[in-house]
């Protein structure tokens, strides 16, 4: 396959077509948004995360709102199917993992291994002004798991 | 009518033009994209540089490596000659009254920036008003919104029509003895709109106001005379006219600069210096603070003589040309949808391709070697009024082609492709949608 096969695979743009998790949650606990002001992408993430009394903080659910391209569209729904069911502590290194792996560059090959599906969107690693249309809704999940909002 | 279909006919065919010699003249376009020829669309973002003005950027710095207007030296008095014949280059081009009246900046945005500080911090005061255009690229909207701020003015924006051409009756019935400057696009980044500046001039004469016309889109595409347009300022980049990055110019009506502040102060622009206070230069030097770009000017000069071997009639009618052909085969094209089709327009079509974002076109049209933009051109405003967050744009210039339109066109078909491998159905009928809601 080429590269830009690869790019927008079918995995790729099924989630792009129709996105899972899509639009945000009525009241969430956790909320973030963010944008790329080169391109004009714009991402709320929602999440609803167990409360800390009641041991483990985990994700109940994950909604992703994208207004943008396939790739970043793509990214926000295949991270929220993603991060449903972990731990905060899980989801943290969930991110750095899949930053990692995605801004490796062309020289290296991420392992992908443990990311199950994910790793379709490594191959933004071959278009590099791409990069920042895979890490967004990242990004946003980053800022979003530490937003706890007070009640 | 009749008259003018008479002169028509017994006046001589315009020779056709030569872009395909031109363009032996940029090595940029010599190089395959990802096993394509380059087929460079992006010319609103900048020009490639022709052999000329590359090989004139060297010699700058062979022979007359030296500080402007500060040596006693052989190149130093080199130096001072070729940014003088780089000013003097700069008033051809714009016709200018004078050659004071030429202030080289670092580029279009540096010379905005200038007035807006320098002029406009001494004559925009609270409660007056400042108007923009619905067409403004952020570097002709920024500055404006900035000086508002400071001195609690107002600043408005000239709406636009479905079209994307100005509203100028809104205009004619904003202006009023507060209105203390219009400052508009001479071309639209985004839409190729031409801007009716005369007209503009002719309003803001009824108030007093003054006129800013920013140039970058304008110059490298027509004839430009800023005593038949009558405006006050006007500003364009060195990198958008096949001159190097890094220069810019603005121009000014001399009675306005001899009563302008400097906006940058330190070396190069005094008259008499005291610890506590000094006299400054006279213009255009009272501008120019600290050590000038003079390779760029040269290049600039070089740039502006290689417009003039061609004539920018002819580049304005072939850029004319190139534009209607585009809008032509993209408007045939099922799913494109053409963003704003005003008239005049110049050089820059805007377009989005069903529901396909700008960005993934962009990416599979570069795997084909054609070079285009996606986003909103640092014009949001402009897609707030087309109710898009972001839109394809091909921009010409003297070296484009009607075949680098038509690989354009069957780019699109190849990104088309690409999407429809999922879904096709749904795809298909995202773009009839696209194609009938024209």
């Amino acid at each position: 396959m080429t590269d830009l096969a690869q790019l927008y695979q079918r995995s790729i743009l099924e989630h792009h077509r129709q996105p899972k998790n899509a639009g945000r949650l009525p009241a969430p606990t956790h909320l973030a948004e963010g944008h790329n002001p080169l391109c004009g992408d714009r991402l709320t993430m929602t999440l609803e995360v167990s409360a800390p009394e009641l041991g483990v903080e985990r994700v109940l659910r994950a909604c992703c709102d994208a207004q943008g391209c396939a790739i970043c569209r793509a990214s926000g729904s295949m991270l929220t199917e993603a991060v449903v069911g972990l731990s905060v502590a899980e989801v943290s290194s969930l991110i750095e993992r899949f930053m990692a792996e995605v801004s490796l560059g062309q020289g290296a090959e991420p392992s992908g291994e443990g990311l199950g599906p994910l790793a379709a969107l490594f191959h933004v690693r071959h278009f590099p002004n791409r990069l920042r249309c895979a890490t967004l809704s990242w990004d946003v999940l980053r800022r979003a798991v530490v937003s706890r909002v007070s009640r | 009518m009749e008259m003018a279909d008479r002169d028509r006919a017994a006046a001589p065919l315009p020779a056709p033009f030569p872009a395909e010699r031109l363009r032996l003249d940029f090595p940029a376009l010599r190089q395959t994209i990802n096993g394509y020829p380059l087929v460079y669309l992006d010319n609103a973002a900048t020009t490639q540089k022709p052999q000329p003005v590359l090989d004139e950027i060297t010699r700058a710095y062979v022979e007359c490596c030296a500080n402007v207007n500060r040596g006693a030296h052989t190149l130093g008095a080199r130096a001072s000659a070729e940014y003088d014949a780089a000013r003097a280059a700069v008033q051809r081009l714009l016709n200018a009254a004078a050659v004071e009246e030429v202030v080289f900046t670092s580029g279009c945005t540096s010379a905005i920036n200038l007035v807006a500080y320098s002029w406009g911090d001494e004559n925009v005061g609270a409660g007056d008003e400042v108007i923009v255009s619905g067409l403004e690229h952020h570097s002709n909207l920024l500055p404006w919104q900035a000086l508002c701020q400071r001195r609690r003015a107002r600043l408005r924006s000239i709406p636009l029509t479905d079209t994307g051409e100005l509203r100028l009756d809104v205009l004619e019935r904003w202006l009023c003895p507060r209105t203390k400057l219009i400052a508009v696009a001479h071309v639209s980044n985004v839409l190729g709109t031409v801007s009716p500046i005369a007209e503009i001039v002719r309003l803001a004469g009824r108030v007093g106001a003054r006129v800013l016309v920013d140039g970058a889109q304008a110059v490298s595409r027509q004839p430009v005379d800023v005593r038949a347009l009558g405006c006050d300022f006007y500003a364009f980049s060195g990198h958008k006219l096949y001159a190097p990055f890094g220069i810019g110019a603005l121009y000014a009506r001399r009675e306005l600069l001899d009563r302008m502040p400097p906006f940058l102060t330190g070396g190069g622009m005094v008259d008499r210096v005291g610890v506590e206070a000094s006299t400054y230069a006279e213009p255009p030097g009272r501008f120019e603070a600290g050590t000038p770009n003079l390779a760029a000017a040269i290049g600039l000069r070089r740039a502006v003589e290689y417009l003039e071997a061609i004539g920018l009639s002819a580049v304005q009618r072939h850029e004319e040309d190139l534009l209607l052909y585009a809008r032509a085969a993209l408007g045939r094209t099922a799913g494109v949808r053409l963003i704003g089709l005003a008239t005049p327009a110049i050089g820059v079509v805007s377009f989005v391709f069903g529901d396909i974002h700008p960005h993934d076109v962009s990416t599979i049209l570069d795997q084909r070697g054609v070079a285009v933009r996606a986003g909103h051109h640092c014009a949001e405003p402009v897609m707030q009024h087309f109710g898009v967050p972001a839109t394809l744009r091909a921009s010409f210039a003297l070296y484009n082609t009607r075949t680098d339109v038509d690989a354009l066109v069957s780019g699109l078909a190849s990104a088309r492709e690409v999407f429809s491998k999922v879904f096709g159905n749904v795809s298909d009928t995202a773009f009839e949608q696209a194609s009938d809601s024209d």
